[in-house]
């Protein structure tokens, strides 16, 4: 598999502005240095709970935003530091679906225009060539071609999901970087999205840096799942893995909180966290997640653990490893 | 509070207290009338809550299954909103032969709704302390003072670390957990038979969403509360209903108990939900990334223009001519499970 896009050690932090002057009095550490490759036809699950910087992480890396540090490479090319006009080519090459399908669709544009914006921007085809190409784009979502001169406010939740899908793919891209892409959908609705982006990614070799909330669909659709954490990646490797013989405490409870959908289910053990996640804004120092880590150690409050390769192509970070400790944590009720 | 509790799955022996009937549910009509004409967004729904009892309550969005609990509470909007047939019993009382000063004395003290969005049901400008102390002040006569006292101990109740300083604050400055552990500490405060939670866990984070099941569990056990659970996630649903009432499109499609309703789905509305949603067990050991899911195709008909028939036929693999002229009666298959379908054998027998 060739590598598409490596992020090396990636930050994003946004100041925040507070009195007359706008005075810069912090940071939000946001994105605090993530590292990691997504191969061509790859899907990368990046998996977290709100604000530990999974979306910014997404938006970053296809310079929506501004990396404060870190490195990006494309194909081996670094676009860390390109601007507008350098990175037209690779804004070819990177698209993006949003979460929410009635939010990123310009109300005022007939879908058939929207989906066409890329090509129009691009400079890509006669007028004919283009009309051809978004018809084609509709067809292959699953959406009727008559419908090009629909409005957005026409379509239900799961048509407009489909005609962000249709954008993003009219510039033929390699990567495209979902941001919760199904999460505001009915589960009925939900699965046929999964399914269609499943079907495109095979059709045109596509690699996914697939971006959400929910672990099991992250599994679904991914090869390798990234943990984050308070914005940094916790814990990486393939989804059997990751699932079987979690390295990572915090993982260990995502997976544990999941509810799974069958009855039984709710006779496993289960290690349920205490308190809330704490503020990016002023994160807990050494280990961000020790405040609440069942088994934190005095090392974990003031030293941070770095994500290193436990087991080969499985990293995690915790210092629990070099204490020796044997992964699963807890019994954790399993078939 | 900073550690994380192994918590052992609870024993399967039944609860002693005899169970009995707290909310009957029958028939019920709940129509929006709107310029775009009449929107059934209940059409016929019954079913029964017993004390102790957990009755998941599931469907998409539109299904009308939050419409019902309006409904119960008589919280529905009138208008457009009116509940235009059908009963609604609490402990033999039909609840829509009550006066409004009646219902008053019922709502939050009797039955209690916990909410999907915390930030909006509660007060912005008043402390949550006090919030949660006029309620108990209304229901129970007791003096200011006592029942901030009393509030406090209810924050102590729901796990709020540092309920005294909590009680002082105002819900923005605490976190969408600990809004809706407030939220649960004003619904029980008055020990409530009932208590209805509709989606209480859909804004939350998954780890936030088990501590606050973990919670709602807690406290039903040691006050025998019945709840209706309403929500979406099959998930949470297969892990705290004892049974299940599906709904789709204003009706009730099928009730079972949790085990038979996830292990032998008879609709094939709820046989496809169940297909269609991924399995975080069974999607780590897929190996082939061509497994799809199961998609129910098409979308849910609009309420106001209802297909003749089954309201689900349009989408429905099981679908004949019967279906699209009459919609099927809701019979028993099995004890206790109730599907409405004329292809439940069929579905039941896993021959799709």
């Amino acid at each position: 598999m060739s590598r598409l896009l490596e992020v090396e050690e990636l930050k994003k932090h946004f100041p925040i502005h507070t009195g007359l002057f706008s005075r810069v009095s912090g940071q939000v550490y946001a994105v605090d240095g993530i590292s990691f490759h997504i191969d061509r036809g790859e899907t990368l699950g990046l998996v977290g709970e709100s604000g530990c910087g999974k979306s910014t992480a997404g938006r970053t890396l296809l310079k929506l935003l501004e990396p404060t540090a870190g490195k990006i490479r494309v194909r081996g090319e670094d676009i860390t530091d390109l601007d507008q006009d350098g990175m037209l080519p690779y804004r070819r090459q990177m698209q993006m679906i949003y979460q929410d399908p009635y939010a990123s669709l310009n109300p005022r544009m007939s879908a058939g225009d929207i989906v066409g914006e890329p090509l129009v921007i691009h400079r890509i085809g006669a007028p004919k060539e283009r009309r051809d190409r978004v018809a084609h784009l509709f067809e292959r979502v699953g959406l009727r071609p008559e419908l090009v001169k629909a409005y957005p406010h026409e379509f239900s939740g799961g048509q407009r999901q489909r005609i962000g899908i249709a954008r993003a793919l009219a510039l033929s891209p390699e990567l495209i970087v979902g941001d919760e892409p199904v999460s505001a959908l009915d589960v009925s609705i939900q699965a046929q999205i999964i399914n269609l982006l499943m079907d495109l990614q095979d059709e045109y070799r596509l690699s996914y840096l697939f971006v959400a909330h929910d672990l099991a669909v992250v599994e679904h659709i991914s090869d390798r799942v990234a943990v984050m954490y308070l914005g940094r990646i916790v814990e990486m490797t393939d989804k059997t893995t990751l699932f079987d013989t979690p390295l990572h405490p915090y993982t260990e409870a995502l997976l544990s909180a999941v509810p799974i959908p069958k009855y039984g289910a709710r006779d496993r053990k289960r290690v349920i966290l205490t308190g809330d996640v704490p503020s990016p804004i002023n994160p807990p120092p050494g280990c961000h997640f020790h405040t609440r880590c069942p088994y934190a150690m005095a090392r974990c409050r003031h030293e941070v653990p770095s994500l290193r390769e436990v087991e080969p192509g499985h990293w995690a970070s915790c210092h629990l490893h070099d204490a020796g400790a044997r992964f699963p944590l807890a019994k954790l009720g399993r078939e | 509070m900073n550690q994380a509790e192994l918590v052992e799955p609870e024993s399967a022996e039944p609860r002693m207290t005899p169970e009995r009937t707290v909310l009957e549910i029958a028939n019920l009509q709940t129509h929006f009338f709107t310029t775009g004409g009449v929107v059934r967004a209940v059409d016929g729904v019954s079913y029964t809550v017993r004390s102790g009892e957990t009755l998941g309550v599931v469907g998409e969005s539109g299904c009308g299954k939050s419409v019902t609990a309006l409904s119960v509470l008589r919280l529905v909007a009138d208008p457009p909103g009116r509940v235009v047939g059908g009963t609604i019993r609490f402990e033999g009382t039909d609840l829509l032969d009550l006066t409004e000063t009646q219902m008053e004395e019922i709502r939050g003290n009797d039955i209690s709704m916990i909410f999907q969005e915390p930030m909006t049901s509660l007060n912005p400008l008043m402390t949550v302390g006090r919030q949660i102390a006029e309620a108990i002040a209304l229901h129970r006569g007791l003096s200011r003072r006592d029942a901030m006292d009393q509030a406090m101990e209810m924050l102590r109740r729901v796990h709020i670390p540092e309920p005294e300083r909590r009680a002082h604050a105002y819900p923005h400055q605490l976190s969408g957990g600990m809004r809706q552990r407030v939220m649960i500490a004003m619904a029980v405060s008055c020990s409530p038979k009932l208590l209805i939670a509709d989606e209480p866990t859909t804004a939350l984070d998954v780890t936030i969403q088990a501590q606050i099941l973990d919670l709602m569990r807690e406290l039903q056990d040691t006050l025998g509360t019945a709840i209706v659970l309403i929500t979406h996630d099959m998930g949470v649903v297969a892990e705290n209903a004892d049974r299940v009432v599906v709904m789709y499109a204003g009706r009730k499609v099928e009730e079972a108990s949790a085990q038979e309703l996830f292990e032998r789905p008879g609709h094939p509305y709820t046989k496809g939900l169940l297909g269609s949603i991924p399995n975080v067990e069974v999607a780590a050991h897929i190996n082939t990334r061509r497994a799809r899911l199961n998609e129910i195709k098409g979308m849910v008909p609009s309420l106001a223009n209802l297909p003749k028939g089954c309201t689900f036929a349009p989408r429905c693999g099981f679908a004949s001519d019967q279906c699209r002229v009459a919609y099927p009666p809701l019979a028993q298959y099995r004890p206790g499970h109730w599907i409405a379908c004329w292809h439940a054998e069929q579905v039941l027998g896993g021959t799709a």
